[in-house]
């Protein structure tokens, strides 16, 4: 695919000050006030970002009921966590999910109130989060900064915390936004790769000298990062997914791709390491507050094992989709004749305009292009015939269902419950005499002419005997079939004559081993 | 209010070209033709009135079938059927078997809708009108993304709600992006909010939010996007095909010829009239970016929209 050079100008007739992105690229003057206020202006927007949460503890005075018990900077924070933590791949974190995982915390903080209050309290710090009351669901702070000029301008800073976005199916997940996450782990804004590759290693070395409870930290902060690297490639991806005239398929994709391919590879071997090493701490460590936390680290490397596993089935998926989508578009028939080109010459241009101008030509096509409607013409006769019309009673119930008619299956199974009873029997081997399987045919002819084959049947399965199952369950004997080479001389079978016997298990050191391997999980 | 009369008066004209055999015979505004009966006057009312129900189609219905057939073979029948309509102020954009009567609404036309009945908070706030107007140009957009889509007469685009919230969302990234880029600071001034930037109030509106009913948060740009497209499915532009993606639908004959012949030259020559003039030669727009920009950009590297 050709890269076509960009064909759309803008040329603006307003001012650099109404304007500013048109004119930057060209000759875009230097700042004459402190540089150190953009500094300001960026630690300004990061205090900005934690008001929301201590803002939570100042208004829980305003609640009907008392709630000063509840520490809600705290509890905001856990859900700003939970949050971050359970965002998948393609969608968000559960509401309801979070609520309930919230509920342990608050029902800590306050275990002689009720459940219901706890939920409340829960519900009221996720609202809150999201900034139910707001249009825009999401928070605004005014800072002030230097213009170029020197005129000092308030600005407004829009920011979110915990966002809804839609889901599968109409239902709406939510997904803790890049504020948040920085707010809640501090200082990412880092590149996310070399982030995590330090943080890998520190983890690493830590383990080795089991400072463990460091280890959890940068564990948790590993954990993190791979959460926003997939967000990020999430983003890359489902932004392919729309156009693929909006992709550069031919080497950005692809090496997008195995970039993150390798990643994956990479780190998928690099945790696999640091799990066998913790494992290890776990075991021998003596001490329980160790056990517990290498116990923790464990589940914390897994989950990341776990997303780095979803992120590649996801990177593997790219591929077909943009060559259906290819094949899809490229072999379009040419365009008769030039039409209006929507996106560059109308949606694009608009985007950067100031709102108020924007209105404009939205507008535009909005009346243009919405339709026409009739409008409705009322006699009053009707009029009042329709509002003096009593509302039609309904069924509260609905319809009456008809009972359903059911009817008995017949009983097609191929042997009956004697006949397996008398099979099992025949089977019932003492363990240190097995048999022959031609033997047992004979004897299973003997009693029933159609026994030889739930015989043989039973027999075959043997060869290849539940071993996994009898041991969890703690079987005392197990039936088990060997070929020896021997061929099975019968009328009604061929193949080989088995030797089918019971053999006894150890249920007392399979209990002992299953305790031992339990631990170990 | 200059702007948009002109805006008006263009359409119409690209109204009348898309039929040059009945314009050359006498225009819209010809004298009653003699032979015509009020039985004809009837029936010439009637099409219309069958154009006034977008969603109804000729191959639906004979007798709408019969009076299109009439229209394209008795040039003395179409001429009172396009006097009909102009009385009436409305535009004809096309009368064929496949979109029947397509019919717009003049400016000032009893049939055209008003923003503030279309949605009453956008009668009052500026950022709702706009988002409300947004929603139209993106849903067009994604539906006819290449110039070479909106001329071909077989074409038919595909949306998604979800899907133009994305593609909206992406588009005000990249200008993020760029903006972060360029150092430059986007966030507006306090005492001046008409001055943001449109793509920033598209940012900041959620995407959607639960709501008591589990409904659509009508003030989320979803919903917001989900109000357009039901609107334009009672517009008969759009034809609902699935849920998935917070609906899924496709274009009708009389959408493009809407935002062709209509919607896209009222928009533009708003965009001129404010002394911005996009130029293009008809290759898309929405293309790869070349490679010395994706250097500089890490997170979505080699997927912007290049404009």
């Amino acid at each position: 695919m050709s890269v076509v050079p960009t064909n759309v100008s803008v040329v603006s007739t307003s001012t650099a000050q109404v304007l500013p992105h048109h004119t930057a690229g060209l000759a875009r003057p230097v700042a004459p006030g402190p540089a150190a206020d953009e500094g300001l202006a960026r630690r300004l927007k990061a205090l900005a970002c934690t008001a929301p949460l201590h803002d939570l503890d100042v208004r829980k005075a305003n609640l009907a009921g008392e709630y000063s018990t509840y520490a809600m900077a705290e509890v905001a924070l856990a859900a700003i966590d939970l949050v971050t933590l359970n965002m998948d791949f393609d969608t968000g974190a559960d509401h309801d999910q979070i609520i309930a995982r919230l509920l342990l915390r608050v029902a800590a903080q306050a275990p002689q109130r009720s459940a219901a209050e706890h939920e409340r309290v829960a519900r009221w710090v996720l609202e809150n989060l999201i900034n139910v009351g707001s249009v825009d669901r999401g928070f605004r702070a005014v800072y002030g900064t230097f213009g170029p000029d020197g005129v000092y301008v308030r600005r407004d800073y829009d920011f979110k915390l915990i966002e809804e976005v839609p889901g599968p199916g109409g239902t709406v997940y939510l997904r803790a936004t890049d504020e948040a996450v920085n707010v809640l782990v501090g200082a990412l804004d880092t590149d996310v790769t070399s982030a995590q590759i330090a943080t890998e290693v520190k983890l690493e070395v830590l383990i080795n000298r089991g400072r463990l409870a460091d280890a959890q930290l940068a564990a948790e902060q590993a954990r993190y990062r791979t959460v926003q690297y997939a967000e990020s490639l999430r983003r890359a991806l489902e932004a392919t997914r729309r156009d693929v005239r909006a992709v550069d398929w031919l080497r950005a994709v692809p090496d997008m791709i195995n970039e993150a391919l390798d990643h994956v590879a990479d780190r998928y071997r690099h945790e696999n390491a640091i799990l066998t090493n913790i494992r290890k701490a776990r075991d021998e460590s003596e001490e329980p507050e160790h056990k517990r936390r290498a116990a923790e680290l464990v589940d914390i490397v897994k989950d990341c094992i776990r997303r780095h596993t979803q992120l590649q089935s996801r990177l593997l998926e790219a591929g077909p989709l943009f060559r259906a989508e290819q094949d899809r578009q490229a072999f379009a028939a040419p365009p008769a004749r030039c039409g209006l080109d929507l996106y560059g010459q109308l949606l694009a241009p608009v985007l950067p305009l100031p709102v108020e101008q924007a209105a404009k030509v939205t507008g535009a096509f909005f009346a243009h292009g919405v339709g026409l409607r009739a409008p409705l013409a009322v006699r009053i006769g009707d009029l009042v015939e329709a509002l003096l019309m009593p509302p039609v009673e309904r069924e509260h119930l609905g319809a009456q269902m008809p009972e359903p008619d059911l009817v008995a299956t017949p009983e097609d199974s191929r042997f009956s419950e004697q006949q397996l009873e008398v099979a099992l029997e025949l089977l019932d081997l003492p363990h240190d005499a097995p048999r022959r399987l031609s033997d047992l045919l004979a004897e299973a002819r003997r009693h029933d002419p159609e026994l030889p084959y739930l015989v043989a049947l039973l027999a075959v399965h043997a060869a290849s005997p539940p071993i996994g199952t009898a041991y969890r369950q703690g079987e005392q004997r197990l039936l088990f079939a060997v070929d020896d080479g021997t061929e099975l001389d019968d009328p009604e079978f061929g193949g080989a004559d088995l030797i089918v016997g019971s053999a006894l298990l150890d249920a007392a050191e399979m209990a002992a081993e299953r305790t031992v391997e339990e631990n170990r999980r | 209010m200059n702007d948009e009369r002109e805006g008006c008066a263009t359409s119409d004209q690209l109204g009348a070209d898309a039929q040059p055999g009945r314009a050359a015979s006498g225009g819209m505004t010809a004298g009653m033709t003699p032979g015509m009966t009020s039985a004809d006057v009837a029936d010439a009312s009637r099409l219309v009135a069958y154009g006034l129900q977008p969603k109804l189609l000729p191959a639906r219905d004979a007798e709408y079938a019969e009076l299109i057939r009439r229209h394209r073979d008795d040039p003395a029948f179409a001429r009172l059927a396009d006097a009909v309509a102009a009385g009436l102020g409305l535009v004809i954009l096309e009368v064929s078997a496949r979109a029947g009567m397509a019919l717009a609404a003049a400016e000032d036309s009893v049939f055209a809708v008003r923003m503030g009945e279309y949605s009453r908070r956008a009668a009052s706030d500026s950022t709702d009108r706009f988002l409300h107007g947004l929603a139209h140009l993106a849903i067009a957009a994604m539906a006819f993304p290449r110039p070479a889509d909106l001329a071909d007469d077989g074409y038919i685009g595909r949306i998604t709600v979800n899907g133009v919230d994305a593609f909206v969302r992406q588009a005000c990234r990249r200008l993020e992006e760029r903006a972060e880029e360029q150092g430059e600071n986007t966030d507006p001034a306090s005492e001046a909010p008409g001055l943001e930037a449109g793509w920033r109030v598209y940012a900041r509106r959620s995407a959607t939010g639960a709501t008591k009913d589990a409904r659509r948060l009508a003030g989320s740009t979803t919903g917001i996007v989900g109000k357009a497209v039901a609107f334009l499915v009672d517009s008969g532009f759009l034809q609902r095909t699935g849920d998935e993606s917070g609906g899924t639908y496709r274009t009708t004959a009389r959408y493009q010829l809407q935002v062709r012949d209509m919607a896209g030259s009222a928009a533009m020559a708003e965009l001129l009239g404010l002394g911005i003039v996009p130029v293009a030669d008809g290759t898309p727009s929405l293309v790869a970016a070349d490679g010395s920009e994706d250097l500089e950009l890490v997170a979505e590297a080699g997927l912007p929209f290049h404009s």
